[in-house]
């Protein structure tokens, strides 16, 4: 059966959604993600759905939900790389999602995630500009 | 019926000599249209008048041997439509030859009554038909250019402008209605991933009021951009809106909300880490050297 991998990477679990979500898939990811994040005491979750072109009110739902299962669990959430087509047509289902945090690209959830202990990508941007 | 023909065709180098005269007394646009041109068109409409009133009468306007006629009434008034001729000016085109057709007509048929009634009739009601077909071609045109350009100021109003990396502002000078809060969001949203920015400041100084409708379409686009991982701040609430949003009971709490652009650009900035220092006071005095040794910290 098709599934959605979650990758180990030190404290925090990486998902990327890279195929169009359908009801199960999204139901056996949400089974994934609590189950990973009690086995490998994960701080943290970054889900990149920038591939995600098409959404739904039971997958911005499902979003909502893995967030909050894993604050009960001890983790942040930070979705990444939304489309503006999709975070469009998650505001018009009337869907905030709050409670979710957000971010640009997978650096810059990361970089949420790792908090200040992770700052090598914030000495570079200074630099730089 | 084919009395109306014969006369227009056999008197027509009068009745374009006449009418250019009477169309000149009334509404002299000599500095829009050349008399040379006028003359081409007038005398092109009376040939296909000709042709229109001998294979369908009269009468029948939306007949076939009336389409020269159609065709060329709409080219010539969408083109004065564009020319900026008035409404009045279009259809006084037409109906200018009201007069020198009734007295080619009188002089034809003075001598019996009946007929001379019947006919001046039916080319009255004719000219009338045919003005009609001006001023809708006319309003047509116009209509379309309006269109046009509410669709290019729709474009011109939302410009996203890059205040800095990963600063970007939004300008928003107008109502807000939900076509355009459609277009704000997607340009905003769009710029947002284009630029990789963290911050959107959406400046509303242009916005001359400010409801629970337009609230509810700037909450919008804020929880898109929230969604996608910018932050954005309003800027721009001038007193009086201030005042209408508590009145009204928005509730803008979760949005960062500054007076001015520079107060929300100096938080946006401060956000991001960073700063701006003044480096020397010489660069006060010389302007040039502001240029050369500008840092950021």
């Amino acid at each position: 059966m098709e599934r959605i991998p979650v990758l180990r990477m030190g404290s925090l679990l990486l998902i990327t959604i890279q195929v169009d979500m359908h009801d199960k898939l999204a139901l056996q990811l949400q089974d994934d993600v609590t189950e990973r994040i009690s086995d490998w005491g994960s701080t943290g979750v970054l889900i990149d759905i920038s591939s995600l072109e098409i959404v739904d009110s039971f997958i911005g739902r499902m979003l909502a939900n893995i967030a909050g299962m894993s604050r009960v669990l001890g983790a942040e959430t930070v979705v990444v790389g939304m489309q503006p087509a999709v975070a469009i047509t998650l505001v018009e289902l009337g869907m905030s999602l709050t409670g979710v945090r957000t971010a640009l690209s997978v650096e810059a959830g990361m970089e949420l995630l790792y908090g200040n202990a992770f700052t090598g990508s914030e000495d570079e941007q200074r630099t730089e500009a | 019926m084919n009395d109306l023909a014969e006369i227009i065709s056999q008197n027509q180098d009068r009745l374009r000599t006449e009418w250019i005269r009477t169309m000149s007394s009334s509404v002299e646009r000599a500095d829009l249209i050349s008399k040379a041109e006028l003359d081409e068109q007038c005398g092109s409409i009376l040939k296909a008048m000709v042709e229109g009133v001998k294979s369908s009468g009269a009468e029948n306007i939306a007949g076939g041997g009336w389409n020269t006629a159609r065709d060329l009434l709409n080219s010539i008034s969408t083109s004065r439509a564009r020319q900026g001729f008035s409404p009045t000016d279009v259809a006084t085109f037409v109906l200018s030859l009201k007069q020198p057709l009734f007295a080619v007509i009188r002089d034809k048929m003075g001598k019996t009554p009946d007929s001379l009634f019947e006919v001046i009739w039916s080319s009255t009601q004719l000219l009338d038909r045919l003005a009609l077909i001006t001023t809708e071609s006319y309003m047509a045109t116009r209509e379309e250019l309006i269109m046009r350009q509410q669709q290019e100021l729709m474009e011109l109003s939302t410009p996203v402008v890059k205040l800095w990396d990963g600063i970007l502002a939004l300008p928003i000078i107008g109502t807000l209605d939900s076509a355009r809060t459609q277009v704000v969001m997607e340009s905003l949203l769009q710029a947002v991933v284009s630029t990789n920015s963290r911050y959107a400041i959406i400046d509303i100084t242009g916005v001359p009021t400010v409801d629970t409708l337009v609230a509810q379409h700037l909450l919008k686009t804020i929880t898109a951009a929230r969604l996608m991982g910018a932050e954005c701040i309003i800027s721009g609430v001038r007193p009086q809106i201030a005042q209408t949003i508590v009145h009204l009971g928005i509730n803008l709490e979760d949005v960062i909300t500054k007076a001015k652009l520079s107060d929300a650009f100096g938080l946006a900035l401060q956000r991001s880490g960073r700063a701006v220092v003044k480096t020397s006071t010489a660069a006060a005095a010389n302007p040039l050297s502001g240029l050369f040794s500008k840092r950021e910290e």
